[in-house]
């Protein structure tokens, strides 16, 4: 793009404007859509209400954060400056730096945040009741999560895309650094584990389910095949053929009993266990071509295709809440789910969807090396994460029309629940709840299960929901196939996120090593990347192995983890965005990221504390140590342990869970301390240099938002008219605004 | 609104469908660094050579997705 510097960027400034009429009608009617909204919500206790309360309390909500309080961050608070290079204009090499249309880097960017974190979250915290993951859900995304992405973006564009680790040694200090770069890594590792666990829980004992995930392999397979030698580059040919595998994969899984498959194909946990290990350790050495970017297709594919499903499967069902609006567990914090009360264990638990830290990985990773417009990272960091935080909301309610009942029945632990109906039966009406052990089974058998009863990590439940849902909206008697296909859906999208996490924790650990040993940092060098990939996977596969085994349940244990985790992530990452605020001398704005990070180190730092220190075994990981102690010295068994083995077992788990839980909470106090000290300096000399690349003038015209205004279309056809005449047409044209813009050839329908 | 405008505006939005699809999808890759050779007047490379370049790549930039 260098060759057309002499002509200046015309983009239309964002000056003031009165709003129109039509407008200003719109956003007041928005307005009331989301204070009706919230107000059923808040009023009703007793009697149930439909779940578009709470959909469309949401969607007003974002709408409303988008517009005003989005733009006022962008505008005044980051100051996006649509006349300053991006490092994708400026860099641009067409592989990492790459100009890109805001519309394309949207899909990208979403589909690499969104996982199963918005899924698996909220169905656990739904054992709170609907509000209380309601209300965090959209005022946490609106106020912390999505102003977190959209702000490490800015700031990472601004820095040609450094990473989040490199930014805080750079600008915090080394001891900050250290701190990130380990708590990064560990993060990750217990990230991995969980979500496995999440998938082993969702397919053992369950021949479908395993016959249809097993299938994806040698579909992903043959799609790589495809790809390298039958017919390089036809991406969208192949994915459709894979997808229609897939859903014939799903159908067959229906049929293996008379195939007689079942009994080969009723794996246990730790079967399942030994199998994800070694995927994960082949999918992470082999060539990247054969397995990885065509699983990625097919996931992505299946990520956006289930998620538009299920927005239009609830409108259309308008599906009553069988969920209370607050349980009493969250009042008593004596859950069977998880422990510990509403505030913090809430917060913690729905972590996507509301505040993630691990978003900020990928907004200063991948993506500010795309963006074509500075103007362009409200819609693509705020709004990705309140497109992430819809699919969390939808996930909600989806465990909300479950029968509490059987929610609770499928997500304690089976030490609690016995495993069997009638067991499971009497345990769930201790909680309260009434359902017979014969409406247990009817609903294992509706959808083709043997059992339902202790599914603990949330896929099944979400699956079942989400088949209630579909059934209802679509008709037809196929609860069976949509379970498993809903089944399917989140078990692919968390391997190919558990093979490509591998991959990054085997990049990482080359990296840091190569800072002493050079030659290990080599990616090609075998030694190096198998030895990686084996530590990578022994360490998320042996916290998996904790997982799987554990005798109190391994979700309970380990989910908490999980969630203070990721958002002690948050915490590094916006500690990182009030830093660079004040170093550049905007302390009045620094409240903007402030608000999230000091409601998350409260959060984090409580959550924190007590399962370090609570004196209450369901949550203090080292009380539950002393009591299991104390009774294995006194010669005792204590459930639900059932033999000494189970006792150490237990014992050892603990000490490892809260040992991990001190270590990553004293890390984040490092950084956050590193910081203040950071802080205080800059306060003081108002403001300091910063590692902000100096402005070069941008050449390049492209809209700012979703929808181009009309003066951003005819500047962009200015620019484009201007631009053939110096470049060539045919480059001009699929560059910079895309051919939507200017209805230029082939794209005009995309700009509606 | 006549029938020749409905057609037209279903045609546009299919074709701005499959502008979309084929961007996300990294197809259109393949057309632009044909284009951008076109106006260099060099000699594009097959496109099996083209596509195992950005498999070498890939190899190299692991790109992860969330929780």
């Amino acid at each position: 793009m260098s060759n057309v510097q002499s002509s200046p960027a015309q983009t239309p400034s964002p000056h003031r404007r009165r709003a129109s009429p039509l407008s200003l009608i719109v956003w007041i009617g928005v307005a009331v859509l989301g204070a009706v909204c919230w107000s059923v919500l808040a009023l009703s206790r007793d009697e149930e209400i439909s779940a578009l309360w709470v959909l469309f309390a949401a969607l007003a909500s974002y709408a409303i954060a988008y517009r005003f309080y989005a733009r006022f961050i962008a505008r005044r608070v980051l100051e996006v400056d649509a006349d300053r290079a991006t490092p994708a204009e400026r860099l641009e090499n067409g592989r990492d730096f790459d100009v890109t249309d805001r519309r394309v880097l949207f899909g990208h960017h979403f589909a690499a945040i969104a996982g199963a974190g918005p899924l698996v979250g909220p169905v656990l915290a739904a054992q709170m009741g609907y509000l209380p993951g309601t209300i965090w859900i959209i005022v946490g995304v609106i106020f912390a999560g999505a102003v977190q992405d959209m702000v490490v973006l800015f700031f990472s564009m601004r820095r040609d895309g450094k990473s989040l680790g490199q930014m805080v040694r750079e600008e915090i200090g080394i001891v900050g650094g250290i701190a990130a770069l380990i708590a990064v890594f560990a993060i990750m590792i217990i990230i991995l584990a969980v979500l496995a666990l999440v998938v082993v829980n969702a397919l053992a004992e369950s021949p479908w389910g395993v016959f249809s995930i097993g299938l994806t392999i040698p579909i992903a397979l043959f799609m790589g095949f495809y790809l390298r030698v039958i017919r390089p580059g036809r991406v969208m040919e192949v994915t459709a053929i894979g997808v229609v595998l897939l859903l014939l994969a799903i159908i067959g899984g229906g049929y293996v009993e008379q195939w007689g498959l079942a009994e080969a194909l009723t794996l246990s946990k730790e079967q399942l266990t030994l199998a994800l290990v070694v995927y994960g350790f082949v999918a992470s050495i082999l060539p990247v071509w054969m397995l990885l970017t065509p699983r990625d297709y097919l996931s992505t594919f299946m990520k956006v295709g289930v998620i538009v499903l299920l927005g239009i499967g609830l409108v259309v069902a308008s599906p009553m809440l069988q969920n209370d609006s607050v349980t009493s567990f969250a009042l008593e914090g004596d859950g069977p789910v998880f422990a510990g009360k509403l505030f913090p264990f809430v917060f913690i638990t729905i972590a996507c969807g509301a505040l993630s830290g691990f978003h900020a990985l990928i907004a200063s990773g991948t993506t500010p090396k795309m963006v074509a417009k500075e103007t362009q990272v409200q819609m693509i960091g705020y709004g990705g994460m309140l497109m992430e935080s819809f699919v969390a909301i939808s996930a909600l309610i989806a465990a909300s029309v479950i029968d509490p009942g059987l929610y609770f029945a499928i997500n304690s632990p089976a030490g609690a629940t016995g495993g069997d109906p009638t067991s499971a039966a009497e345990f769930v009406a201790n909680l309260g709840f009434t359902i017979s052990a014969a409406d247990l089974q009817g609903a294992a058998d509706a959808v083709e299960e043997s059992s339902l009863i202790s599914r603990t990590g949330g896929a099944p439940t979400l699956a079942f929901g989400m088949s209630l849902v579909f059934t209802e909206a679509f008709g037809g008697g196929l609860a069976a196939f949509w379970y498993h296909f809903a089944i399917m859906f989140e078990a692919l999208f968390i391997l190919t996120a558990v093979d490509a996490g591998t991959r990054v924790g085997r990049f990482m650990l080359q990296d840091t090593i190569g800072n002493f040993w050079p030659r290990y940092g080599d990616l090609s060098w075998l030694p190096a990347s198998w030895s990686a990939s084996a530590v990578v996977v022994g360490l998320w596969g042996y916290m998996l192995y904790v997982g799987v085994t554990d005798p109190l349940g391994g979700i309970n244990q380990l989910f908490p983890l999980f969630g203070i985790s990721n958002q002690l992530l948050a915490a590094i990452a916006l500690t990182l965005c009030v830093t660079l605020l004040i170093k550049h001398g905007k302390v009045k704005w620094a409240w903007v990221p402030g608000i999230g990070l000091v409601w998350d180190l409260v959060v984090t730092m409580t959550a924190s504390w007590q399962k370090v220190f609570s004196d209450n075994p369901a949550i203090g990981y080292f009380s539950q140590r002393s009591r299991y102690r104390d009774a294995q010295d006194a010669g005792e068994l204590l459930a639900p342990a059932t033999d000494q083995g189970e006792m150490d077992q237990i014992i050892y788990n603990s000490t490892l869970n809260g040992t991990l839980q001190a270590l990553f909470a004293v890390l984040v106090i490092v950084i956050v301390l590193n910081a203040l000290y950071i802080w205080f300096k800059a306060v003081r000399a108002g403001g300091l240099p910063t590692t902000e690349v100096p402005k070069a003038r941008s050449a390049l015209v492209a809209p700012a938002d979703f929808f181009a205004t009309k003066e951003e279309k005819e500047a962009v056809a200015r620019w484009e008219a201007e631009h053939r005449e110096l470049a060539s047409a045919a480059r001009g044209a699929g560059r910079g605004g895309g051919p939507g813009e200017s209805g230029g050839p082939g794209g005009q329908g995309a700009q509606r | 609104m006549n029938r020749a405008a409905v057609i037209a505006g279903v045609r546009a939005k299919a074709r701005g469908l499959r502008w979309y699809l084929r961007q996300v999808s990294g197809e259109a890759k393949w057309d632009e660094y044909l284009a951008r050779c076109r106006a260099e007047g060099r000699d594009p490379m097959t496109r099996r050579e083209f596509e195992r370049h950005r498999d070498a790549h890939r190899e190299e930039s692991a790109r992860s997705s969330c929780c």
